[in-house]
């Protein structure tokens, strides 16, 4: 029950509690990064081809049944047996081929515009790693290793500085969508796949996985934290230090060092190396736990190193079965870790 | 007295112990009762797919629900799709085909009647293995589960080390030996309209439910069999330690899905085509005309059948192929929609200028003319691969494609069901029921899947088992809910109706709707001989001919 | 209701349509390509790219003499086929039993083949990718050779005891189309695997 109550508690995003930056929506009718947006106009070219097909077919299909419904003093009367007419079949052969090659000359454009776009010398490269079920983020460029809420800067469409994405995954197919910026692309393994946005505005842009990756692929959510540049560059200057080292959590920090965490979990700085599970040098700068599964909060830590399953059961965190002691002095010490 | 309308009453006026039913039913080798088992059968695992469709539902009612474990609503999905397509709707089809196709070309039976009671057993088989697996197939998870990989089994979720136990092997292996059961059924079908049309019936002059049957057949033997293939290298990986889809050994996660898509595609073909079938006969019967331009479905059929196995990547516009293959397929794409679309003209050109009966039949045909038209446009606009960039795995597509299942192919079901009903049995559906059931059904599956393209276009993915509040997504979710459980109602009127009718039903005699092909002159339901006669045909409404033999269709084709 | 009598004046004057039993074989044979040509493209597609292991140059041998019997085994079958339609049972009976004993060793040089590739090369169907594809492929046209040959046999032993004569000409034509696709398939194999892949 105590579970229950906690995600109930963990209703809506809380951003405007940490950064106070607007959270979006996931609609794609709100676009807010280039590809989006040709996205957008095109679905609404496209729309309103479909649109001005149905009412008139469909209006066509109405009006037939209304007017040729068969009548009472009709019975026992045949009406005239037509077998079929060329003209009207050429006629409706040629014009939903024309409609084709307009929809057609429409998507081409947009697929190149989209794909085949150009990398400035000005982009972000972030390589995204794909886990069962949280998301790795590498800034290469950078030496930053982070997990599940990706920081990337405003692009001014003046000096455009786009973010490319590098599409890797290290089980299964994942799919990377956050729909106010961008249509989704798979991240598959043994293939590397690519992607890029540039939003304009700062923001928060939420987006989860769309490719069904196993038990917990509902909760492998995403955050995309645009920032100022001037943000950026102070998130990327704290990312990129070590550990925060402070005295009154070594009792913790040795609990971590000396039971299995550190087979998962890195802490830059320390002899703490683990890929498996998110790197966790800088944990107290993310908002959520668990890929959004539950809101990063003391208690909420605690209960996730008691028991995984409590917020996302089926996911690959096995319960440590810690005793109480060392429960809280591992939490303290994580709790650190900014 | 017509030797046709003879029918034997020799099983009516004895007394059969149960056992003897039984065994000529388990050892029956006759089209018509095989068609029947295969209706049969499709009808209770429609029942339990139905039901897993309502839990999931249930679990998917409001944000954080937890009326199922994620592990067992994985399993749920992946049971309602399998089992819909492979032991719903195709056992389904492949029944009426069964019924129905000797008696339109004036045969006795298929060309190879045991084949044809084996391809059924197979199928039946199939059906049994995959839902063995609730109490056979172990996991992490404890003794006895499905499978939860989705009806895909995307590698390498497939693999081994993403699914020890067994669940997965229950799918591949099920749906192997029904595909087999499949191939079966479709070469027989073939080998019948090619070589057992009765005298007169030049392939020009068939009913169209017999060439769409035909061209259903051909692309069953191209479209199974890659997913047979693949099946194979799969248990090839998980049994045999191979690496046709291991990534860490090199192997290829996209190559799963090509050999999937390459049968997944046409597969849904496979499944529209026969319903395409029922609407060309029922819709001119019950517009009093002929079907307008039966040259022109044929074709468009035939080129459905051969562009439809070129677009199959659109299900794949994610994967990150290049912009050449992307645009290669959804042009292609939008190119199958051009044959569709003339279909949809045609029918609609047989009712202009005819005088409508609203039977029930008529109904559903309609209600399939609207709703496949809308179905059609939501697979237009997911042609265009951008807009699929961001449709793609939400719940837009499964909106879509249930808006073909269920608004065209089970509506058009529902339709052979209200028509073909007195012939197989000799009694009417009532009427009345028949309109409860089309007006619930038509209004549970607008409320759920009308309204099930908003989430997906607010960016809810698929194949969650639970999902944040976001706006909106909660109130929409209930409404698709409570659509579902008035279609359940609906169904649920129908079964009554099929029960009920069978005793209660007005007798149907041999031609209750005045209709035109072949199986209208045999007696309802006709003996198992079919014919006392072969017939023999000069036109494409043999009955028109003889009921109207001052203008009959012989002088104008 | 009405009782309707269909009027045999019309009848056409010939009537012929295709033999049933050559139409669901070639469906058969139309089906069976599908599956061949999966696991041909995974074969193809996977041309090089093994991580580790034996790579076909290094390990196969071109396998000559026993395609020479696969192949050969079709012309003895044709001409079988073809005795049996003039009624010659005697020469169909040696024909029959010739096409048997050369798939037999074509069979027989297959399993040569695999024994010498498993004990003394060490390629075996987990290995790699490459022996992943080799095998499959190459597996499924054995036993599709394995199906036809548990055919012929038992035709071979209807024929020895006296049951084949000109009247069952059409079914042995069926089998024979069969057998005429195992061939046609081994040549594509044969080219994928041992000239294309190498």
């Amino acid at each position: 029950m105590s579970v229950l109550a906690l995600l109930f508690c963990f209703t809506t995003v809380a951003s405007a509690a940490t950064t106070g930056l607007p959270v979006s929506s996931t609609s794609m009718l709100a676009p807010a990064s280039t590809p989006a947006k040709t996205i957008f106009g095109l679905s609404m070219f496209v729309l309103g081809v479909t649109a001005l097909i149905f009412i008139v077919v469909g209006g066509l299909l109405v009006y037939s049944v209304v007017r040729f419904r068969g009548r009472a003093i009709d019975a026992g009367r045949e009406p005239a047996q037509v077998y079929g007419s060329t003209q009207i079949e050429l006629a409706w052969t040629v014009i939903p081929v024309l409609i084709v090659a307009v929809l057609f000359l429409a998507t081409a454009r947009i697929i190149h515009a989209i794909q085949d776009a150009p990398k400035p010398d000005a982009a972000l490269d972030v390589t995204v790693i794909g886990h069962q079920f949280w998301w790795e983020f590498r800034y290469p460029k950078l030496g930053i290793v982070t997990a599940n809420e990706l920081h990337i800067p405003a692009s001014d469409p003046a000096h455009p500085t786009p973010t490319f994405l590098k599409l890797l995954s290290a089980d299964t197919d994942h799919s990377f969508w956050v729909p106010e910026l961008g249509g989704k692309t798979d991240l598959i393994p043994n293939r590397v796949n690519q992607m890029w946005l540039d939003p304009p505005r700062p923001g928060i842009y939420l987006g989860q996985c769309a490719q069904y990756c196993g038990t917990q692929h509902a909760k492998m959510l995403l955050r995309v934290y645009v920032d100022t540049p001037a943000d950026f560059a102070a998130w990327v200057t704290a990312q990129q230090q070590a550990a925060v080292q402070e005295p009154q959590a070594s009792a913790g920090k040795r609990v971590f060092e000396t039971t299995a965490c550190i087979n998962c979990h890195a802490v830059a700085g320390t002899p703490a190396n683990g890929r498996f599970g998110p790197d966790l040098t800088h944990l107290m700068s993310r908002s959520t736990l668990g890929s959004g599964a539950a809101e990063n909060t003391p208690a909420n830590l605690r209960l996730w190193i008691q028991n995984p399953d409590a917020f996302k059961p089926g996911s690959l965190m096995p319960a440590m079965k810690l005793s109480d002691a060392d429960l809280d002095a591992v939490t303290a010490y994580l709790e650190t870790l900014r | 007295m017509s030797p046709n309308a003879i029918a034997i009453e020799n099983s009516q006026s004895e007394r059969h112990p149960w056992t003897e039913v039984l065994h000529e039913w388990v050892t029956t080798v006759d089209h018509k009762r095989l068609g029947i088992l295969y209706i049969g059968y499709a009808l209770c695992f429609l029942l339990m797919a139905g039901s897993e469709a309502l839990i999931i539902r249930i679990q998917l009612m409001r944000a954080h629900n937890d009326f199922v474990s994620p592990q067992v609503f994985n399993r749920m999905f992946t049971m309602h799709g399998t089992t819909m397509i492979f032991f719903v709707v195709m056992p389904v089809l492949f029944g009426f085909a069964n019924y129905l196709v000797p008696l339109m070309i004036g045969a006795r039976d298929m060309a190879f009647p045991r084949l044809n009671a084996f391809s059924f057993w197979l199928t039946a088989l199939g059906g049994l293995l995959l839902y063995f697996s609730f109490l056979g197939g172990s996991g992490l998870y404890g003794a006895g589960n499905a499978p939860d990989v989705g009806w895909w089994a995307y590698a390498p979720l497939g693999a081994k080390a993403f699914s020890p136990g067994h669940s997965t092997d229950y799918w591949t292996v099920a749906l192997l030996v029904s595909g087999f059961g499949s191939v079966g059924t479709a070469i027989n079908i073939i080998a019948t309209v090619f070589s057992m049309r009765c005298p007169g019936m030049h392939l020009g002059r068939m009913p169209l439910l017999v060439w769409l049957n035909l061209v259903m057949s051909g692309m069953v033997l191209l479209a199974i069999t890659p997913l047979t293939a693949a099946q194979l290298m799969l248990l090839v990986d998980r049994y045999l330690g191979g690496h046709f889809f291991d990534t860490q050994a090199g192997g290829s996660a996209t190559l799963w899905m090509h050999f999937f898509w390459i049968f997944g595609h046409p597969e849904v073909y496979v499944l529209v085509i026969p319903a395409f079938a029922f609407m060309s006969e029922i819709i001119p019967v019950f517009s009093r005309k002929p079907i307008f331009g039966y040259p022109v479905m044929v074709g468009a059929t035939v080129a459905i059948g051969f562009v439809s196995m070129s677009v199959w990547a659109h299900h794949m516009f994610t994967i990150g192929m290049n912009s050449y293959a992307n645009s290669f397929f959804a042009i292609t794409t939008m190119a199958v929609g051009v044959p569709t679309g003339i279909k949809i003209f045609n029918w609609l050109g047989t009712m202009w200028g005819g005088r409508i009966q609203f039977k029930t039949p008529m109904l559903f045909a309609i209600g399939f003319l609207g709703q496949f038209l809308i179905a059609g446009l939501t697979g237009i606009i997911q042609a265009c691969a951008p807009v699929d960039w961001q449709l793609s795995l939400s719940y837009f597509v499964v909106a879509h494609f249930h808006y073909v299942i269920v608004g065209g192919i089970l509506f058009a079901i529902f339709a052979a069901f209200y028509f073909w009903y007195p012939k197989f049995t000799g009694r009417m559906l009532s009427e009345r029921l028949g309109k409860w059931n089309f007006w619930l059904l038509f209004l549970g599956f607008h409320m759920t899947f009308d309204v099930m393209h908003i989430p997906g276009i607010l960016g809810m993915p698929r194949r969650i088992y639970t999902y944040e509040p976001r706006p909106g997504w909660e109130t929409l979710n209930l409404i698709v809910t409570i659509g579902a459980f008035i279609q359940a109602v609906a169904i649920l009127v129908f079964v009554y109706n099929l029960v009920v009718s069978y005793w209660k039903g007005a007798k149907a005699g041999n031609d209750p709707w005045d209709a035109w092909t072949l199986e209208w002159s045999a007696s309802s339901p006709p003996p198992a001989y079919n014919f006392a006669m072969i017939p023999v045909v000069a036109s494409r409404r043999p009955l028109w001919d003889l009921k109207h033999p001052e203008d009959p269709d012989s002088r104008y084709e | 209701m009405s009782s309707l009598t269909i009027p045999i004046t019309q009848a056409p004057q010939r009537w012929v349509l295709p033999d049933r039993g050559k139409v669901a074989m070639a469906g058969l044979i139309f089906a069976e390509s599908a599956i061949f040509t999966i696991f041909v493209v995974a074969y193809l597609f996977y041309i090089g790219k093994s991580v580790t292991g034996p790579a076909p140059r290094d390990v196969l041998e071109t396998p000559l003499l026993y395609t020479i019997c696969l192949l050969s085994s079709s012309m003895t079958v044709h001409f079988a086929s073809k005795s049996l339609e003039r009624g010659r049972t005697g020469a169909f009976l040696g024909l029959w039993s010739l096409t048997f004993i050369l798939g037999g060793l074509f069979l027989f040089g297959t399993a040569q083949e695999w024994h010498r590739l498993i004990y003394e090369r060490g390629l075996t169907i987990s290995t790699n990718l490459f022996g992943t594809t080799y095998y499959s492929l190459v597996g499924l046209h054995a036993f599709h050779v394995t199906a036809g040959l548990l055919m012929l046999l038992i035709v071979l032993i209807f024929s020895l005891s006296g049951r084949v004569s000109q009247r069952e000409s059409g079914r042995i034509d069926v089998l024979a189309m069969y057998w005429h696709f195992v061939d046609a398939v081994w040549v594509v194999v044969f080219t994928v695997v041992y000239i294309v892949g190498r």
